[in-house]
Formats: C-alpha cells, structure tokens, sequence
C-alpha cells in the first residue's frame, strides 16, 4: 500500500474535476443556446441558465423551415441520412472485412498474399490524399448525390480485415477438425463457429464504426450537393454561413446538440466495450 | 503466419474476397493510380487538352510560396495539436489513475467527447470565441482585448488547434489510462516502499512503460491533425484568414475542387500519400516493437 496523504489525495480530484469541466462546458453552452430564441443571442447576451424556447426550437430545427430566417433542409431529414450512411458504412465493412478475413485466414490459395497486401495498402491510400481522381470515379459510375456513392467507397476496410484475421488465427485447429470430422462445410462453419466467436470483436468494431461513418465529412461534402443528400453535420456548416450575429444561432446549436447525440449515445451505452475494442485493436 | 488446418475448396476463398477487393481496386488502388499519372499532366485552360510534363507541376507546387508557407502551417498546427492533446491527456490519466474514488466516474467523463465529429467540435468552440456573440469572445473585446479569429491569423491559428486538440484528448486518455493501468501494482509498490515519491515513480516507472504507447499515439495523432481535421478548417476558416490555416490537406481540396488545377492537386496528392506511406512504414516498425514489451 502506498503512502497517503491527504492534501496530495486531493490534487487528482481536483484536476479531473477541471478537465471534466472544460470538456463539458461547451457542450452546456450549446445546450443552453439552443433554448433561447436567435434575438438574444445574437445580442450576445446569453445566459448560463436555459431559456423559455428550447422547445420550439428543436421543433423547428427538426421538422421544418416555419419562420426561420432562411430555409433549410429540415434536421430530421439530415439525421436519417446520417443514420443511413453510418449504418450502411458500418454493416458493410464488418460483412466484407469477416468474410475477406474468413478467406485469407481459413483457406490456402494461389494469390493469397497479392490479395492480402492489396487490402493492407488501402491503410496508405486515405480519401483526403486522393480527393480528385476518386470523386471522378464517383461521378463517372453515376454515384453523386446516392447512398451507395456516400457509403460504397468507404467500405473497404483494412483494420477491420488485420483485426478479424488476427482473431481467426486464435481460433483452435481442433475445432475446425472437428468441424470437418462432422461434415460441416467452411460456410457452415463460418456462420455456426466463426461468427459467434466473434461477437466481442463485431460489438466494439460496430461502436468505433458507427462514430467513424456519423461523423464522416470530407466525403459527403464531395459527393452531395443536393440539399435532401445533406448529412447533418455537413448541415451544420452550411447553416453557419457567414456565421455573424444575424445567424440563427439557436437553431444551430439545437443541430449541434442533435447531431451529438447519436455517437455519443452510442459510447456511453457501450462504454466497456467500446473501450476494450480500441485498445485492443489498436484503432 | 498461417493456420495448420484449413479448408480446401478452390473457388470459394476468392468469392469471399470479392466484395472487399473489388471496393479496394475501383475506390482506393485506381484513384491513386489516376493520381500520379494526373500529376504528370498539364490540362490547357478549356481542358481540351492534356500534355505529359514530366515533373513540372511538383516543381511547380513546391516553388509555390503559398504551398511552402501551408506546410508550415501544417507543421505548427500538427505539432501543437499533438502536444496539447497528447500532454493533457497524459495529466488526466495520470490523476484518473491514482488511488481515488470515483475514478469510474471520471473515466466516463472524459471518455464521451470521442464521439464527436471534428466539425462538432468547431462550432461548439465557435460558439464560445464567436467574437460578437461567443461569451469568451465578446467578454475579451469588451476587456479591450481585439478578438476576431475572422481577422487575425495567429487567433484563427490557436482556435482551430484548440478545437481539434479538445476532440483528441479523449482517444489519448483511453490509450494512456489503459497503458498505465497494465502496469503491475507490485513494481509501483515496490518503489514506493524503497521510498520513491509519486514524481520518481512516474519518471523512472510509468513513463519508461508507457513510451511504446505514446509512440504508437504520437503517430495517430499527427495522422489525426493532418486527415481528420478537415472537417475543424472547412467549418471555421476555410483556410483563412488569407492562408493562415490553409493545411496541407485543405491546399488539396482547394486545388482540387474548387481552382479545378487536376494536375497542381495530384501532385499534392502524391506529396501526401508519400508522407502517409512513411507514416505507415513507421507505425508498423513499432508494431513489432511492442510484441517485446508485451
């Protein structure tokens, strides 16, 4: 037992208790912009209390442009675009890194390691670095302004297929015998063996993917430029604008605090997971 | 590294393959592909007409002042988001580490701003040093401090670090509370009996155990201030004022997207992927290197 003492003891409660603060206090301003109405904010006048509006503007924010100073794509809209493309982005790469993992790890085959180092190169190959020549393709394929040409394009995923690969090869040569001995084919084994060993791993991937596909930006500021495809975090910054005191500051932050809450949701559900996941994998 | 028992079917493994190779070859190998074969290409103005250059839009972009002064941009922007975010972190778990109550508390705390999108993180710290209506912003005007990151380069600079590295402190945390904590309590106790204070104990035991971990954060987090930061740059600045924040990654978009110089952008493009290679080749290197330290 290390030696206490108690004016020491309380150095660690206080500096968490400051860093617990810095990291809350934005978000408790947004919360308390978003229940004022735009004319005292724009004053700078806010308080650090919550205001009267808070409901109307959530109601406006979401399901419509009545009396707002200019008119955007309702949020709710926004939220289900960026439901569907977090989804989809997550989905997609947990199916296709299993099965790609599945193969390379389970089979031997002519071509195995040009595959595996195909895969392995897209860790060096980010979207930012090759914006241009595959938004072209995007649009040649006639994919702008779709999901698939939001999702597509994002799910290939090369940690996700080291980390299933490193995991299947933990998995005992017996039972995969005694598969084999009972007839079992590799799909059957896939789906009766394979899948559910791997249940952590798919649960902590789902959380990091999930946060990874919401929060995407770059790619849906390239391939959508109709208002409807807009996700709502590209949303928040089209609302922004020019971002003086004449913008309607409540109904951003409303976005804002809506456009958070999903991810964070998500963490906090599955902290423990989602903890152990990241460190494990490593990213 | 290959398991000792497999199946043996001939067609089925490259079935399983397919989805994933055919995402990689038509969205990540061929546009990088395109990338450096752009980068050799000069487009006329009506882009009628493509000519083969050779190396000259490297020359181009590399004599380019604009593109010089955003690499150093980038260079201070990486290096202090990579201070601050990592050195905070390091405080926090650190202190969330010792003996306290309530540690649980504090862990979930400081672990949720992960979720959030860098852009998030923009317009909530917008919202604060917004300089008419942010109350830090307004607050300092009125102190008779000029505030206006509209305006000034160096107060643009320092918000959208701050933005960026308040996004990045809880990856950190979670990575150096977890390094930290595999530390066996034993070795610290030990220490402590031989009569080592906290000080001692943190630089000659924690810190030498954590280096491989702060390594492997280090990478992530200059990856993280050249990448993801995008979005930071894109919804508070848009690289501005002038050029004051313009990131070697926002030089991309811009020549890309918005001048339209196919041939200028790709070979930034190319600039960039190497720099990612190398990234990557060090990163790996390190991952061998941890299997020694268990």
């Amino acid at each position: 037992m290390i030696a206490r003492r108690s004016w020491t003891d309380a150095i660690p409660h206080l500096v968490l208790i400051l860093g617990v603060a810095v990291f809350a206090f934005p978000i408790y301003v947004a919360l308390v912009g978003s229940t004022w109405d735009a004319g005292t904010i724009g004053r700078g006048r806010l308080p650090l209390v919550p205001g009267p509006d808070g409901w109307a503007n959530y109601d406006q924010a979401l399901f419509g442009d009545r009396g707002g100073r200019i008119s955007y794509v309702p949020v709710s809209q926004m939220m289900w675009n960026s439901f569907v493309m977090a989804m989809v982005i997550t989905v997609g790469k947990i199916v296709i890194s299993l099965l790609s993992a599945y193969a390379v790890a389970f089979f031997r085959f002519p071509g195995r390691m040009v595959f595996f180092w195909m895969i392995f190169i897209t860790l060096m190959l980010p979207v930012e670095v090759r914006i241009v020549p595959t938004f072209e393709v995007i649009s040649d394929l006639g994919m702008v302004n779709t999901f698939a040409g939001l999702t597509v394009p994002l799910i290939a995923s090369a940690t996700a297929t080291l980390l299933f690969r490193q995991f299947f090869l933990t998995i005992p040569d017996e039972l995969v015998e005694a598969a084999k001995i009972d007839g079992a084919g590799p799909m059957r084994f896939f789906f009766d063996v394979v899948l559910p060993l791997s249940r952590t791993n798919i649960a902590a991937l789902f959380v990091i993917l999930f946060i990874y596909g919401w929060n995407q930006y770059l790619w849906p500021l390239l391939v959508t430029s109709t208002r409807e495809m807009e996700t709502i975090v590209i949303g928040i910054t089209k609302m922004l604008g020019t971002s003086d005191a004449q913008t309607d500051w409540n109904l951003i932050m409303a976005t804002t605090i809506l456009a958070l809450l999903p991810p964070v949701a998500v963490v906090i559900a599955m902290m423990r997971t989602f903890v152990k996941g990241l460190v494990d994998g490593d990213k | 590294m290959q398991r000792r028992v497999i199946f043996d079917d001939k067609l089925l493994p490259y079935l399983l393959l397919f989805p994933q190779v055919a995402v990689t070859l038509v969205f990540f190998i061929w546009p990088a592909l395109q990338a450096v074969w752009q980068s050799t290409q000069l487009q006329d103005v009506f882009g009628l007409s493509t000519q083969f250059v050779w190396f000259e839009n490297y020359t181009a972009v590399l004599t380019d002042p604009g593109y010089v002064g955003s690499i150093r941009v980038t260079a201070i922007f990486a290096a202090s988001v990579t201070g601050l975010s990592m050195g905070l972190a390091l405080l926090f778990a650190v202190m969330a580490d010792a003996n306290i109550r309530g540690r649980e508390a504090y862990q979930a705390l400081l672990i949720w701003p992960y979720a959030l999108a860098p852009a998030v993180a923009a317009v909530l710290w917008l919202f604060i040093f917004h300089p008419q209506i942010g109350m830090v912003g307004r607050t300092l005007n009125q102190a008779g401090v000029p505030w206006d990151y509209k305006l000034n380069n160096g107060q643009a600079l320092s918000l959208v670090i701050l933005a960026s590295a308040w996004k990045q402190v809880s990856y950190n945390f979670i990575f150096f509370l977890a390094a930290l904590q595999s530390i066996p309590k034993s070795v610290i106790e030990a220490a402590a009996i031989d009569g080592a204070g906290p000080r001692r104990r943190f630089f000659t035991i924690q810190f030498p155990l954590i280096a491989p971990t702060s390594f492997f954060l280090l990478i992530v987090n200059v990856t993280y201030a050249f990448f993801d930061t995008f979005g930071v740059i894109h919804a508070l600045t848009q690289g501005g004022p002038g050029t004051a924040t313009s990131t070697l990654i926002y030089n991309v978009y811009k020549a890309g997207m918005v001048a339209q110089d196919l041939g200028g952008s790709a070979a930034q493009s190319v600039i960039l992927m190497a720099f990612v290679i190398a990234l990557t080749a060090v990163q790996f290197r390190f991952v061998e290197r941890r299997v020694h330290y268990g």
